[in-house]
């Protein structure tokens, strides 16, 4: 059984039907990166993961559980698979342990006791174990993502999906942001990544898939598919990407 | 060159006492039920099924649209009529509170409003429940934003509880109208009070001002 089958979603915002009959599996500690161009529906394949949108049909499984914004177990679903988005999306009124050690205490996946180690732990698997009691304003745009990151990886999730992370960075902040998630492929984490990445789709991830209007439109080995796209939108849009 | 004499007044410094207590009992009480009911008002505007949000948006555009006087009027003389029967004090209560629910209502919704629904997002995707979203993430930066209008309000409704005097509660301007009514001493009884007021509010607003710098102590932008 994969962690995630997805199994021919369709969704729909209004009469714009975004997401086609997509179909996606994801065996766990597979790195799989979406590509493809701005609104051909990246976001929301990634949003019905969670949950985060209500998909029109369809199924999505998570370790064989259906998931639906209306399921039981939502937030404990939710705990076990972390996002992180382009705008971090930090509390700015907490410091850095604060926001890493909110859920798993609120969650009782810890003590206040324990919070402190956790915090630390997850802060230095990104680097930032210094950085305890700065709060995220008083951190670069890099800092504060990769912050992001160890609030995930506080809750010791199953699956880690990500949504353009670096796409917000000034250019100089991407490779700390890549090298963490990097690390994390390298220690077993089963990831879904939306990315403009070339060199992490090609060279980091197990699988490639890349989406066009609404539809997975190929998938397969990334190495293969760079060097061999089997449909002209594939080709062009290597082509414009290339680097 | 008038011939004041502010000695007369000081008989009567329990009666000026009593006044600013009954005053400030009116304005914390209508300030504490008022904020419930404006949080209860904020959430239904946000996100309530549809009659409510109709009768929460009605509610706060009759309070905000009719003389104050009026309200505490009606609070007043009109339960009697069915039987239920209030003091001056408890009518001035209620009726201010009802009043400062409607403006703390709309300040409040604006607060909530003023937080990126990728806030509510990220607290969502932790697994927290809607609960302990608003609760720890929504609202501590939502109250900060509306610190400001929050306090401004709060005076205003110091200084209106002196409306409460028309239904003969026993606060401060009522205790004026009554020290006065006893020493003839107009100017002097009114200036004092006024001095009384303005005080109140300096004191109240750097009581403020010293609890939103310990509260908010987080780095923003701009
Ligand atoms: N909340 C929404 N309401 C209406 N349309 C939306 C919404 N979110 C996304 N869309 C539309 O859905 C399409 C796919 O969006 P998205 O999944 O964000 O694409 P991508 O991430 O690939 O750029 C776009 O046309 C976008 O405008
Ligand atoms: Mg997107």
């Amino acid at each position: 059984m994969a962690l995630v089958e997805i199994k021919n979603v369709r969704k729909n915002y209004g009469t714009l039907e975004v997401l086609k009959g997509v179909s996606l599996d994801v065996e766990k500690g597979e790195i799989v990166t979406i590509i493809g161009r701005s609104g051909s529906g990246k976001s929301t394949l990634l949003r019905c993961i969670n949950a985060l949108e209500t998909i029109n049909s369809g199924e999505i499984l998570l370790e064989g559980q259906s998931v639906s914004a209306k399921m039981d177990g939502l937030r404990q679903m939710r705990q076990k698979v972390g996002i992180v988005f382009q705008a971090f999306n930090l509390f700015p009124h907490m410091t850095i342990e604060k926001n890493v050690t909110l859920a798993p205490i609120l969650t009782g996946k810890t003590d206040k006791q324990g919070a402190r180690k956790l915090a630390l732990s997850v802060l230095e698997r990104v680097g930032l174990a210094d950085k305890l009691k700065a709060y995220p304003e008083q951190l670069s745009g890099g800092q504060q993502q990769r912050v992001a990151i160890a609030r995930c990886l506080a809750m010791s999730p199953h699956l880690m999906l990500f949504d353009e992370v670096t796409s917000a960075l000034d250019p100089e902040l991407v490779g700390e942001v890549l090298k963490v998630m990097e690390e994390m492929a390298a220690q077993g984490m089963t990831m879904v990544l939306v990315t403009h990445e070339m060199n992490f789709a090609r060279n980091v991830a197990t699988k490639l898939v890349f989406m066009h209007q609404g539809r997975v439109w190929e998938q397969g080995d990334p190495k293969t598919l760079f060097a061999n796209p089997q449909t002209p939108e594939l080709k062009s849009f290597i082509g414009h990407h290339a680097g | 060159m008038p011939n004041f004499n502010f000695r007369p007044l000081w008989r009567y410094s329990d009666q000026f006492i009593d006044g600013v207590l009954t005053t400030l009992l009116l304005t914390v009480s209508a300030t504490m039920i008022g904020l419930i009911i404006g949080i209860i008002g904020a959430i239904v505007l946000r996100g309530g099924p549809k009659p409510a949000r109709i009768a929460v948006r009605t509610y706060i555009e009759i309070i905000r649209n009719t003389p104050a006087l009026l309200q505490i009027f009606i609070i007043f003389f009109v339960p009697p009529t069915i039987g239920l029967k209030f003091s001056p004090i408890q009518a001035s209560i209620v009726a201010l509170s009802i009043y400062f629910g409607a403006y703390a209502s709309e300040i409040l919704r604006s607060g909530l409003n003023s937080i990126p629904a990728s806030q509510i997002e990220a607290g969502l995707c932790l697994g927290l429940t809607r609960w302990q979203v608003l609760s720890r993430i929504v609202l501590p930066p939502a109250i900060r934003n509306i610190y400001p209008s929050i306090t401004s309000q709060f005076v205003l409704l110091l200084l209106g509880t002196s409306i409460a005097s028309q239904v003969s509660a026993d606060e401060l301007f009522h205790a004026a109208g009554f020290i006065d009514s006893r020493t003839y001493r107009s100017f002097e009884v009114y200036a004092l009070t006024c001095g009384i007021y303005f005080t109140l509010v300096v004191l109240f607003k750097i009581a403020f001002a010293l609890v939103g710098r310990a509260a908010f102590r987080w780095p923003t932008r701009r």
